[in-house]
């Protein structure tokens, strides 16, 4: 947004679409569903405090789905949790954006081959938009995920549904 | 303050008649009883030898043809940092024992517990409802018969978004 500083800084007048406004809203305040699953779920509070401290990009975990745009599925889905990980999805406002932290939550992680319990992949109830890799992955790479996420939102186009796998 | 020591060959004695066996490995002990003596021993341990705290309760399954799975009880003496351990022995054909919950509270969910993975039902139990799987699972998933892959559609998954 280095042209939108420059175009305040002479005159305080901004010519833009509607489109890049809405996205750049958009991405800069991707409130996440404060919800964790398992082990994932603390490296996630990790990132959310104050070492590497999410609300630089406006990243502010929200109590209620109402209120979120962004679900980080942080950990181990059990299929007891699936129903209530959709029911979550369900109940959170459009557009919304699913974020897939970890392998347990991208494939089933550990428990791929021996898990009675657990759900091979949280995209086999809900679309996904990203995924980050690890086990757990690094604050680092959250934020990467995030920071996709926010590329992804920014190309978006008005009045198009966004896709997810 | 008496030692733990003491306590411990005070209990030996005193209860002998209804200890099947004792076994000393590494300092701790742990006592073999008949699960009709189980409750009996429990209430006598805590009032009378101060084992106040029942840290955990636990199943085994060791697949033998008779006396197939153990519960197993650790208990703590926190005045004199003792540790006792009880263990009875289920048989397949009648997998029941009596609840330890009248004794110690905490017992109840760690029972719970042992009725979802290995099917013992407890006796007496407050409320003997599964404590991880849904309520309408229908295997007990740490005996050994249990494939760890789980089987297939024993538990429904929501239709994706
Ligand atoms: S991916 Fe690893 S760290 Fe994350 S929830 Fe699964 S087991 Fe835990």
């Amino acid at each position: 947004m280095g042209l939108l500083d420059k175009q305040i800084d002479s005159g305080g007048v901004v010519i833009t679409t509607a489109e890049n406004v809405l996205n750049w809203a958009r991405l800069s305040s991707m409130w996440p569903m404060g919800f964790g699953l398992a082990c994932c779920a603390i490296e996630m509070m990790a990132t959310m405090a104050s070492n590497y401290d999410l609300d630089r990009f406006g990243i502010i975990p929200r109590p209620s789905p109402r209120q979120s745009d962004v679900m980080i599925v942080a950990g181990t889905v059990t299929f007891k949790m699936a129903e209530r990980v959709k029911r979550l999805y369900q109940q959170m406002p459009e557009p919304r954006y699913v974020l897939s932290m970890g392998s347990c939550s991208n494939s089933g992680g550990p428990y791929w081959q021996h898990g009675y319990h657990v759900v091979k992949s949280v995209s086999r109830i809900i679309p996904v938009d990203v995924y980050v890799p690890g086990c757990p992955p690094r604050p680092e790479a959250l934020i990467g995920g995030l920071m996709l996420l926010q590329e992804k939102i920014r190309k978006e186009k008005f009045g198009v549904k966004h896709e997810a796998v | 303050m008496p030692s733990f020591d003491e306590t411990l060959s005070r209990l030996q004695t005193e209860l002998a008649g209804r200890i099947l066996k004792t076994d000393l490995h590494r300092g701790e002990t742990t006592l073999f009883l008949d699960k009709k003596d189980l409750v009996s021993v429990c209430q006598t341990l805590k009032s009378g030898y101060g084992f106040n705290f029942l840290a955990d309760v636990l199943g085994t399954d060791r697949f033998t043809d008779d006396d197939r799975y153990e519960v197993v009880y650790h208990l703590r003496n926190f005045s004199e940092s003792g540790f006792l351990r009880l263990v009875v022995r289920v048989d397949e054909a009648d997998l029941t024992v009596d609840s330890v919950c009248g004794v110690w509270k905490t017992a109840n969910w760690e029972e719970r517990e042992v009725f979802d993975m290995y099917g013992i039902r407890f006796n007496n139990h407050p409320d003997l409802r599964r404590m991880y799987m849904p309520q309408d699972f229908a295997y007990h998933p740490l005996r050994k018969e249990f494939p760890l892959i789980g089987i297939e559609g024993s538990i429904p998954l929501p239709a994706k978004e």
